[in-house]
């Protein structure tokens, strides 16, 4: 059905192609903005952001979010910062130099023109924060600070304390809110999109459950904007919400949007170690941590002394013995796979000795207590609470953990996936990372999808359907999407096992994180092949899910969440066989370097791999969007 | 150090929102004392599951303290005994072995028992779509270096708004008032440069939201104890101040 995918990038040299872009794209005039119906589904960054910026605009917009509250998003929860080609500190940034970064720290496998758009309304950003009132780090003179973060030589991260991330969505949901007072955004929480709905080839509607009263509701409109997050709990223990699921996007993809990179997935160096098997969750440390934390382990196996009787000559600092010129600020997947490695040969401390040391006292020796305390006071205080331990006294303890997922549903340079009128936005898109994403990229990509591309993109398709009115609800293609609802509801609840829905994520989350984790090999991908869909069928054939379908029932909630999960791991373990290379999160242990670093093969992958769905049972289609590198050269990441 | 303990748990149980409740009691042995409060609850559900119960129903989602969907009563204190801290992020070492805990929901009229220990809070969000703002559309906004704003207002504003929206100001308070949660949504936004403008429309506009849905302050001051963000109800002084300050000159504005 589809050829080599084209993303429809615009002509022309790459810092005039988004300005050109926007003068050729077709416009929809005011008064006939207020024609159109949008969906948004999911209310985080991209989502709130989106939604605001096209209830302004003069749109009919509905929000769905699964939420009790449009700010309960997980965007939440990012607490580093955001990256913007501001230049305030002088220091050589630029656009072009946050380009060059990205598409480096991707490991080149992210599109040049979406990631130079991505530099260049990254500026727009910070204003437009700023303007709404978030309280962005400032200097005495009253100007906005900034900060350096893991992978960059610059100073170009604006931060909110340790909460960037919740300030920017205050911001995104206020705006969001202004446009629900003013009657141009209609908002639904506790609703979730369970079907895409499908239309003569195109997106027009979706049908969702009320997790209050189990009502099953279609929504029509003339697009529909995924905005719904990334796939990180299909690790079951991972940073993400308990509620993160790739629910919406995966049903569209058995509605036909391609499935891009899956295998691509980030492990964060700065997390806290799992404490015990009822761990339900993991926290993340903002890796800003790392600009005045050294990392160490002992220098001996098994050394058994506690940290501060360890003097500086039995210690490993091995990020700073490797690379030297980045040392502890090497991006997140360089940083990962080395403690993975102390930590494998046996070096790893804390009672489970699945940790490395981030060690303060050097850093509080130098600029003292009050200094550390001000920068990173409240992430010390969360540590504290977690484990016990006193991190001003204790070195912390840290471990990779999962935390963002850069494949997606595959989209074009407009942000459209290769269903005519599906957008998808933020995390749930694969655009604009690569094999690997940089701190303080996220909060960057999901706000310069919603405020500044969308906005503008949607009007070009849109623009055809002009007097078309949105198809009524009433049509046949509604009510067979909400009978696959209705159906799928009765079928988990006629199941009667005997294992809870938690157990059966709990037991993927094992398979996936030893098979398709930090480091993957063919033997382990094969076995995840054989092992996942075993998995699934009996989780099919004793899951038990108690309650009834018209209730607030969380189980059965979850039961549909964790099965297509399930879908999309085998997916993943799919791609990564395939990916017969190393690239950024993507580690093949067949293909890496003399010194263990990952060996990329440009000839044979320099390409974008976006999977088809062709039913249940059969395994899908490997489609290919060859990337062009105009201008930027491939190079072997080197950090040293 | 970790051990393990045994509780016994009475926890509130109501199938819907017009059913009627009642407390049912759980024995919970073997609990972890590194388990987090919501993790004990987790291992409690999935032994109910396994008996072929109904696990409890209670909310949450970012378990770390920061997107405010949890929250529970536990023995009567909102979000439990440790102060500044959210129900997710409390842990079973701030029990003893034999405890007996009291959990329900936040008890409040504007927050509607939805299940168990579920309510609703979306009288929250009215508040803050009644002028939680400052009106700037997307590309209207003027370079983020334009307006120098003192470090310690910033920093003021952050405290105002680090404020999670979990509600336990209003479940702890004896009147079920929002005036923590109300204060410091409007300080956040009065106190910078760039939500003067607004500040007095906001300020009018956003307290009498918060009077048509919760009860009134009566300066008990639970509020702040209960907060998990320890926000001081010194904005609540603020925001007393900015609205009579509205009524007079927005009156002004009409005449």
């Amino acid at each position: 059905m589809l050829g080599s995918l084209d993303a429809r990038i615009p002509a022309g040299s790459l810092d005039t192609k988004w300005t050109d872009h926007k003068f050729s794209m077709r416009l929809v005039n005011p008064n006939n903005k207020r024609r159109f119906d949008i969906i948004v589904v999911g209310s985080g960054l991209a989502g709130a952001s989106a939604a605001a910026s096209l209830g302004e605009l003069g749109y009919r917009v509905k929000v769905l979010t699964y939420h009790d509250s449009p700010r309960r998003a997980h965007s939440i929860a990012a607490q580093g910062g955001i990256n913007a080609a501001k230049n305030y500190q002088n220091d050589g940034d630029s656009v072009h130099r946050l380009f060059y970064d990205t598409i480096k720290g991707g490991d080149y496998r992210a599109r040049e023109a979406n990631v130079y758009r991505l530099a260049e309304v990254s500026v727009d950003i910070i204003d437009q924060a700023t303007a709404q009132g978030v309280p962005f780090a400032r200097e005495y003179g009253g100007l906005l600070d900034n900060r350096s973060f893991g992978g960059a030589q610059v100073s170009r991260t604006f931060y909110a304390r340790g909460q960037t991330g919740q300030q920017l969505l205050l911001g995104a949901y206020s705006a969001l809110m202004r446009q629900v007072a003013a009657g141009t955004v209609e908002l639904h929480t506790r609703s979730e999109m369970l079907e895409l709905v499908m239309h003569d080839g195109r997106a027009v509607g979706v049908v969702t459950r009320d997790l209050i009263t189990g009502e099953i509701v279609s929504h029509s409109a003339h697009a529909v904007v995924l905005a719904t997050g990334g796939y990180g709990n299909v690790y079951f223990l991972s940073t993400n919400a308990k509620m993160c699921n790739i629910t919406a996007a995966w049903r569209a993809h058995r509605k036909g949007a391609l499935f891009a990179n899956p295998c691509y997935t980030q492990i964060h160096p700065t997390c806290i170690p799992a404490s015990d098997d009822f761990q339900s969750k993991l926290t993340l440390m903002s890796e800003s941590l790392r600009n005045d934390g050294r990392i160490w382990v002992p220098l001996a196996h098994d050394d058994g002394r506690a940290p501060h009787e360890i003097p500086d000559a039995d210690r490993d600092y091995f990020l700073e013995r490797k690379y030297p010129a980045f040392g502890n600020l090497v991006p997140r997947d360089v940083a990962s796979r080395n403690a993975k490695t102390v930590v494998d040969e046996g070096r790893g401390v804390g009672p489970r000795r699945n940790g490395v040391y981030l060690d303060f006292s050097g850093a509080m020796a130098r600029d003292g207590e009050s200094v550390i305390r001000a920068k990173y006071g409240n992430l010390f205080d969360m540590y504290e609470r977690i484990t016990g331990e006193d991190p001003y006294r204790v070195p912390m303890r840290i471990y990779p953990a999962t935390h963002y997922t850069m494949g997606g549903l595959w989209v074009d340079y407009e942000l459209m996936s290769n269903v005519p009128g599906l957008f998808v936005l933020g995390e749930a898109n694969f655009s604009d990372h690569g094999a690997n994403r940089l701190g303080a990229s996220a909060l960057m990509q999901g706000l310069a999808d919603g405020y500044f591309i969308l906005p503008y993109t949607i009007g070009n398709y849109l623009s055809d359907f002009l007097g078309d009115p949105a198809l009524g609800t009433t049509e046949p293609v509604f009510a067979a999407a909400e009978q696959a609802v209705a159906d799928e509801m009765s079928r988990w609840l006629s199941i009667g096992g005997t294992r809870s829905v938690d157990h059966y994520h709990r037991e993927l989350g094992k398979l996936v994180w030893d098979y398709i984790g930090m480091a993957r090999n063919k033997t382990g991908l094969e076995k995840a092949l054989s092992e996942i869909p075993a998995l699934r069928e009996e989780y099919h054939r004793n899951v038990r899910v108690l309650g009834s379908a018209d209730t607030l029932n969380q189980s059965l909630e979850k039961a549909g969440r964790v099965a297509d999960l399930f879908e999309l791991a085998e997916l993943m373990a799919r791609d990564a066989l395939t990916r017969e290379e190393s690239c950024g999160g993507h580690f093949r242990e067949e293909h890496q370097t003399a010194d263990g670093e990952a060996m990329r093969d440009d000839d044979n992958f320099t390409h974008v791999a976006a999977w088809e769905w062709n039913g249940e049972g059969t395994p899908q289609t490997r489609h290919r969007e060859e990337l062009e590198f105009d201008n930027v050269e491939l190079t072997q990441r080197s950090y040293k | 150090m970790s051990a393990e303990i045994n509780l016994t748990l009475k926890v509130w149980r109501q199938d819907g929102p017009s059913a009627e409740g009642r407390f049912v009691t759980y024995e919970a042995d073997g609990i972890s004392t590194d388990a987090s409060f919501l993790e004990m609850l987790d291992i409690v559900n999935e032994r109910l599951i396994e008996a072929g119960e109904e696990p409890i129903v209670f909310e949450s989602d970012c378990r770390e303290g920061i997107c405010g969907t949890c929250g529970l009563m536990i023995n009567g204190q909102a979000h439990g005994p440790q102060k500044g801290t959210a129900t997710c992020q409390l842990h079973m070492r701030s029990f003893s072995d034999g405890d007996h805990i009291v959990i329900e929901p936040w008890r409040a009229t504007s927050f509607p028992v939805l299940r168990d220990l579920a309510v609703d809070r979306r009288a929250m969000d009215a508040i803050v779509a009644a002028g939680g703002y400052i009106s700037v559309n997307t590309g209207a906004a003027p370079d983020a270096n334009l307006t120098p704003v003192p470090k310690e207002t910033a920093d003021t504003a952050f405290d105002a708004a680090a404020c999670i929206g979990c509600g336990a100001c209003v479940a702890a308070c004896p009147n079920s008032a929002a005036q923590l949660f109300a204060a410091a949504k409007v300080q956040h936004l009065n106190l910078l440069p760039q939500g003067q403008a607004e500040r007095w429309a906001r300020t009018e506009a956003m307290v009498e939201t918060m009077e048509e849905f919760f009860g009134s302050c009566t300066n008990h001051g639970e509020c702040e104890e209960a907060c998990p963000k320890e926000i001081p109800i010194d904005f609540i002084a603020w925001t007393n101040r900015d609205y009579i300050k509205a009524k007079v000159k927005n009156r002004k504005l009409v005449g």
